[in-house]
């Protein structure tokens, strides 16, 4: 028998208690089932990459850098990239291994991060506490070797801006050989509890179609069973150091969860091999006149794919500068997911994506 | 309300900040800074919070929230801006969409500085706004009595 | 060692009547829609239509060069995750877009501004 249902809008934030940062979604309700996600931006919208005109292009970096403050190294990364391959400059291979290093240690501090926030979300707060503690110790690290805690500021267009010495590179992996055993721990509770198993497992099902069809990209994609790394481009360090992406094939929010801890092992690996083959040499180069062209730069972030367009026109001041962040591209995938979800499924759907609003909104 | 420094309340929001000073503020509330050995907690209800902590700049979309959340929020009441966006716009300043700092639109009564704000400086204008909130308290008390009182005759 | 593929990014130029038949056959040879913005550049836009195979992980860019009044047809009805980036193109710079799929009507971004990133606002 066919009943009329009732549809509602429920506004989904902006401030919201799954995430420190205003989310902005309106819910169409059929009763307690999701039919429909209106995703919309502005809360954060600063509209930073109009400060082109304002910043010149060595500038920029701080811009970029500012554009998330999870991952910023990597967001700085990703501009220097477009520029240098538009300037054709070389960075010096010791700042490529540096680079990769503290993009990789950012990798950790936002895994972790989210690993935290997840337990948060599903009501684990002696988890969340104990997430954050690890990551702790991986923000004393980034503090040691650059001087910030989340916006380190150590790029620069043609290189790196600190040295790390062998004294250094020790006390890195000693801590992370620490952090590795507490990971370690942590992952039983993620991967084995009941109660936990009960709020991820068959939650949020996104087949390796419908990934596909939505364009997503990162551990969202990757929890699909969708190999697609963009470390595998091989830009920094990356052609000189063994790795695979991580992949899962259950597409729920428990594969969501293994992907991401699975990669902080795999950066963790990834930064031991690193300081094994990090070889001497300058921090960077100089750098001569202004970007000219245009380029396209795609990096891997711990969300995802990210691509920076930069468009100069052989001045100081570059014309466009375009951050294409992962969570922008995770969006019609989100939509797809919430579709017939839960009412009370949907914080924690949502949270699998890893959503940075700063980053979509910029 | 002798000891409400004990126990303030606080109530976080994120204007157009990039997130670095949230997670910093989150830091500061989750171990190793622990904030809430001071006696603070974290609350997400605008009703009940004493001290407004707002991070980020104020753009054209946000400005009314921050407002609404300030008055909600019962009197006596402690603002601290935390990172160089809330206290200026800082980087962000020159956007379109930014019209500055947090005291564009509310009082802000306790600045901290830098990009992003560090955990001991954020820990150090809680407990600066706990003290401040402290004496506001008792003002806002003495009136109230003296109000009481002037009633009677 | 790993396998790196490193690819060269392929770059071409097209008219508005070529971006629906090139959209298809990317679309059949199965490629993911990456990204879509626009630029203005020497009072003209630059539309550019990027486009991932994450087979050999080559990036494909189509671009358009349109005057401001000139609207370019749509590619949500082909591909249908697009839908975001041109609304986004639509209100930050004021590039008409014919024909999306979920059209915001200026609800996308949150602003007072019109098109910020147009012609219109950089007027030196």
């Amino acid at each position: 028998m066919a009943r009329k249902h009732k549809r509602n809008i429920v506004p989904f934030g902006p401030q919201h208690p799954v995430l420190p940062e205003p989310i902005h979604l309106d819910l169409v309700l059929d009763d307690e089932k999701v039919v429909g996600v209106i995703p919309s931006v502005g809360f954060i919208h600063r509209g930073l990459e109009g400060l082109v005109e304002k910043w010149d292009f060595k500038e920029m970096v701080y811009v970029a850098e500012r554009t998330c403050g999870i991952c910023s190294f990597q967001h700085g990364m990703g501009y220097c990239e477009a520029v240098e391959q538009i300037m054709n400059i070389e960075v010096p291979p010791r700042a490529k291994y540096l680079r990769t290093i503290w993009g990789e240690t950012s990798r950790l501090h936002s895994h972790l991060l989210w690993l935290g926030l997840m337990a948060d979300a599903f009501g684990f707060e002696s988890l969340f506490y104990q997430c954050w503690r690890i990551r702790e110790k991986i923000l004393d690290l980034i503090e040691l070797s650059t001087g910030g805690r989340v916006i380190f500021s150590v790029n620069q267009i043609g290189g790196v801006l600190k040295d790390m010495d062998a004294e250094m590179l020790k006390h890195f992996l000693d801590v992370l050989a620490e952090v590795e055993t507490e990971v370690r721990e942590i992952q039983k509770t993620f991967m084995l509890d009941y109660t936990v198993q009960s709020r991820t497992v068959g939650v949020g099902v996104m087949t390796k179609r419908q990934i596909h069809a939505c364009g997503s990209v990162g551990p969202f994609a990757r929890a699909s069973g969708f190999k697609v790394d963009m470390r595998k481009l091989g830009y920094e360090a990356y052609p000189d150091l063994d790795f695979e992406p991580v992949i899962s094939n259950d597409g729920d929010c428990y594969a969501r969860c293994d992907v991401r801890i699975r990669e902080i092992f795999q950066s963790i690996d990834l930064i031991r091999q690193a300081a094994a083959k990090i070889p001497d040499g300058e921090l960077a180069i100089k750098v001569k006149g202004n970007p000219d062209g245009e380029c396209f730069a795609r990096i891997e972030q711990p969300r995802g794919e990210a691509i920076y367009y930069v468009r100069g026109t052989g001045k100081k001041f570059v014309n466009r500068m375009r951050i294409r962040t992962p969570t922008f591209a995770n969006l019609p995938g989100l939509c797809e997911m919430l579709k017939n979800a839960d009412y009370a499924d949907v914080p924690l759907m949502i949270l699998t994506i890893d959503p940075c609003i700063s980053c979509t909104e910029r | 309300m002798a000891k409400v420094k004990k126990s303030p309340w606080l109530l976080h929001y994120d204007g157009s900040s990039c997130n670095g000073c949230d997670i910093e503020t989150l830091a500061c509330l989750t171990p190793v800074y622990d904030a809430e050995r001071f006696g603070v907690v974290n609350t997400g209800d605008p009703l009940q919070a004493d001290i407004f902590l707002i991070t980020g700049g104020i753009n054209t979309q946000n400005k009314s929230v921050v407002e609404q959340l300030y008055q909600q929020m019962p009197w006596p009441k402690v603002v601290v801006a935390v990172g160089t966006c809330a206290c200026t716009g800082g980087i962000f300043k020159d956007c379109y969409n930014i019209l500055g700092g947090a005291d564009q639109v509310i009082p802000v009564d306790i600045y901290v500085p830098g990009c992003a704000a560090r955990p001991q400086a954020i820990i150090d204008g809680i407990i600066q706004a706990v003290e401040l909130f402290q004496r506001r308290s008792d003002e806002h008390e003495e009136k109230k009595k003296g109000a009481a009182h002037g009633h009677h005759h | 060692m790993a396998i790196i593929i490193k690819k060269e990014p392929e770059q071409k130029t097209i008219t508005i009547a070529e971006l629906l038949p090139e959209v298809i056959a990317i679309r059949k040879r199965g490629m993911r829609v990456c990204q879509i913005c626009a630029a203005w550049v020497n009072e003209q836009f630059e539309l550019s239509y990027s486009f991932a195979n994450d087979g050999n992980y080559q990036l494909l860019t189509l671009r358009v060069v349109i005057d401001k009044d000139v609207a370019v047809p749509s590619i949500t009805p082909i591909y249908p995750s697009a839908v975001f980036y041109e609304n986004e193109m639509k209100e930050l710079f004021g590039v008409k877009v014919e024909n999306i799929s979920t059209d915001y009507r200026d609800k996308f971004y949150r602003i007072e501004e019109k098109t910020p990133f147009g012609p219109e606002s950089e007027g030196e």
